[in-house]
């Protein structure tokens, strides 16, 4: 089977941590991953703020960096989201017969959780994280591609964990893309209380399967100092004994030499 | 209390920003919404053909919409044949203008109303008012948005944003002014206040001789209407008077009794959480002997035919107003209906109110943006309403009506910037380089406090990510590719 890791263009530039682990956890369950050079970006920020013309060319890309694989793993549940949907969409706005056609013929497109679950068919991808977590379920994982407790059951069968339940887990945390800024106010309003019930649960960690949202709350939980870390699903999933998931603050700034310099300028 | 009244409403983010600021709202909100959505959750669960009866209600919907021509024939020819008479309307204006004149033919110079979401579109309480004509409001929701002078905040609880104890305040202070004056030792407790509306309603309702309603559907092959509802109040309104005038859009349109069926099971479960609503009342033109004597169907068309016209849009007509799409929506739930400036708030509001009354104001091209899209609505509704889909459609139609203007936003030459950049791995990685050093220079410990611009929205309250110094591709090109 040949299978491309889609890292997405966010993950890439800011959590490239996630997409190791993706590349770690499925050499380890015994994938072989590609990665195409040519990947950059699904058109979801584009096409969630109303800008579907600007996603034709993201989207004629993606068809063609993707073409010829027999499956496609994302750690996004909401670009795998933007894929499924709405490539189809894009196509039948740019009028070209031939686009939508090249959508059509796509590689099935999965959301970690699922390809692990549903394709590789494990539960226990013999991970070990002896921390207390607490799992978001995103909105898009959870409401667009129906992933339903494929997180959960994976989470469980990792050895050391402490999974405690989050309350009132499937309300939305507040990101909606561009809504964050757009409407800040609110958006923040729905993060506090995410934030509350991540609080009450006394994890250390917050899990999900989408990096957007945890940086959402991420930055607030690191703004208001609650020592309350999050970590995406794949970084769990891929660590052991021998290989623990860093610790760090995230994204985790590589060697201190450089960021030093750029500081003692 | 009309949408015309909502006319030059700031824009969404602003009026949020007051309502988030309301303590007291915040906390009547939470309460209610989670209520509600609590039984809904129950009464849904009950039942095991739950998707399939959805699905039944989507079909039959999207079925008449399409024949709604035929349809709209067959209802005029049926309820003119048993009596009444049936006028159309082209917008709100216009009906209020039939409406207006249908009184005053009468003679009245008072009207009792049952809840209605299409006359409170219209604007009529204030159209019949400039007519010299009183209105009063009969639903007990509506009564205390009227008393309190005050808009509606949700469809099926008009006075959802309202506790007991403002309730009681409005009782005390304006039913004097209206009728029968609440008694002065009320109390705030739920049956005290229903018992001094009951006793402020009774004389209005003995009295009238025109009751105006809506209807939740219009049975087009027998040409009857049909009112659902809790209290009773509105069967007093349409059985009492002499002269009854229903406003109703013409998407309640539904084929026949059979479809009825399935939306008197759909409704009340995703309204209120009732098994069955208390009261449903059906009424087909006039009878000799009970009833009134004269009937009145006004058509409402008000922008309707223009959204059939949209094939990704026109979902938004499948609505039967149950509100079931506010109470889970976690905007709506701490922000209240009065930010979307329209009386339908919430999801359905933010598709519905840029659909029927265009996207020439601020608020109404700010509402299609009021999401997170996070579909918590399109998992609830009854008719299987795809509302994430319809408002990223309208985002769409906002941004390219946007693009006519000449001076480009902000916002647009961002997103042209950022196509540019994403259209070719190489331009990514060049700007992964310029955002990690930009990011570094920004943050502090591993995190950025503030961001310059419009991403300062971001950094107000959230820390941001530093860009990592080496991005992915970056990492794959030196571990991997080396290697082969
Ligand atoms: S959109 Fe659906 S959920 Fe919302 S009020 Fe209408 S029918 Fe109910």
């Amino acid at each position: 089977m040949r299978i491309a890791l889609f890292i997405t263009c966010f993950n890439d530039t800011l959590y490239p941590a996630t997409g190791r682990a993706v590349v770690t956890l499925l050499e380890r369950l015994g994938c072989t991953v590609e990665f195409p050079m040519e990947q950059t970006c699904c058109g979801q920020m584009h096409f969630n703020t109303g800008y579907q013309r600007e996603c034709v060319p993201l989207v004629r890309r993606f068809t063609e960096v993707f073409a010829g694989y027999d499956a496609v793993v994302t750690p996004s549940g909401s670009c795998a989201g933007m894929v499924r949907e709405y490539h189809g969409r894009v196509a039948e706005v740019s009028g070209d017969a031939r686009l939508a056609s090249a959508v059509q013929a796509l590689p099935e497109v999965y959301e970690l959780s699922e390809f692990l679950v549903d394709v590789l068919q494990v539960t226990d991808v013999g991970a070990y994280f002896p921390h207390r977590v607490t799992y978001h379920p995103t909105c898009h994982s959870l409401r667009m591609l129906g992933v339903g407790d494929k997180p959960l059951t994976l989470l469980r069968a990792v050895r050391g964990i402490d999974l405690v339940e989050l309350p009132a887990a499937e309300q939305c945390c507040g990101f909606g893309g561009t809504f964050a800024v757009k409407n800040s106010d609110t958006s923040v309003a729905m993060c506090a209380d995410k934030v509350r019930h991540v609080l009450d649960t006394g994890a250390e960690v917050l899990s999900a399967g989408d990096n957007s949202c945890l940086m959402h709350i991420g930055g607030t939980l690191s703004r208001l100092r609650t020592g309350v870390r999050t970590v995406h699903l794949a970084e769990i999933l891929a660590s052991t004994e021998e290989k623990p998931a860093t610790d760090g603050p995230q994204p985790s700034p590589l060697p201190r030499r450089t960021t030093e310099g750029v500081r003692s300028r | 209390m009309s949408d015309a009244a909502f006319l030059g409403m700031p824009s969404f983010p602003k009026a949020a920003r007051n309502a988030l600021a309301d303590t007291q709202l915040r906390r009547n909100l939470a309460h209610a919404t989670g209520t509600i959505r609590q039984k809904r959750a129950d009464v849904v669960g009950e039942l095991d053909d739950w998707e399939e009866l959805r699905e039944a209600g989507r079909a039959i919907k999207e079925r008449t919409l399409r024949h709604l021509d035929h349809y709209l024939l067959q209802l005029e020819e049926r309820v003119t044949a048993a009596g009444g008479q049936v006028h159309w309307a082209r917008d709100g204006e216009e009906a209020c203008r039939i409406v207006t004149d249908l009184i005053r033919a009468t003679g009245e110079r008072e009207v009792v109303k049952v809840k209605s979401m299409a006359t409170q579109e219209i604007g009529l309480n204030e159209a019949l008012a400039d007519a010299g004509i009183a209105a009063y409001e009969t639903d007990l929701a509506e009564l205390i948005v009227q008393l309190g002078e005050d808009h509606p905040s949700h469809i099926l609880v008009p006075a959802i944003h309202r506790n007991r104890a403002e309730i009681r305040e409005i009782f005390l202070r304006a039913m004097a002014e209206y009728g029968a004056a609440a008694p002065a030792d009320l109390g705030d407790d739920p049956r005290q206040l229903a018992e001094a509306a009951r006793q402020h309603l009774r004389e209005k309702f003995l009295r009238a001789k025109v009751g105006i309603s809506g209807a939740n559907f219009l049975v087009a092959d027998t040409g009857t209407a049909v009112v659902v509802e809790s209290e009773g109040n509105g069967r007093m309104c349409l059985t009492l008077p002499e002269t009854l005038i229903s406003v109703v859009g013409i998407e309640k349109t539904v084929p026949t009794w059979q479809d009825l069926e399935v939306f008197l099971q759909l409704l009340p479960r995703s309204s209120t959480g009732e098994r069955m609503n208390p009261y449903t009342s059906t009424w087909t033109g006039t009878a000799a002997d009970d009833g009134p004597r004269a009937f009145h169907l006004v058509l409402l068309d008000g922008g309707r035919t223009d959204t059939l016209a949209d094939p990704i849009g026109r979902q938004a007509l499948n609505c039967i107003r149950c509100s079931a799409c506010l109470n889970v929506c976690p905007v709506y739930e701490r922000v209240g209906g009065h930010a979307y400036g329209s009386v339908y708030p919430g999801p359905i509001g933010a598709i519905l109110g840029p659909q029927l009354r265009g996207t020439s104001s601020e608020v109404d091209r700010s509402l299609p943006f009021a999401s997170t899209l996070c579909g918590a609505c399109y998992d609830v509704c009854p008719v299987k309403i795809n509302i994430p889909e319809v408002l990223v459609h309208l985002r769409a139609r906002v941004v390219d009506e946007s693009r006519e203007r000449r001076m480009p936003t902000p916002e647009r030459l961002a997103m042209t910037a950022a196509r540019w950049v994403l259209s070719e791995p190489s331009r990514l990685g060049t700007a992964q380089r310029a955002a990690s050093a930009g990011g570094r220079l920004l943050s502090r410990r591993g995190r950025i406090g503030r961001l310059p611009g419009p991403l300062s929205a971001w950094t107000d309250a959230r820390d941001a990510p530093v860009p990592a110094e080496e991005s992915f591709r970056t990492w794959w090109r030196r571990t991997r590719d080396e290697r082969t």
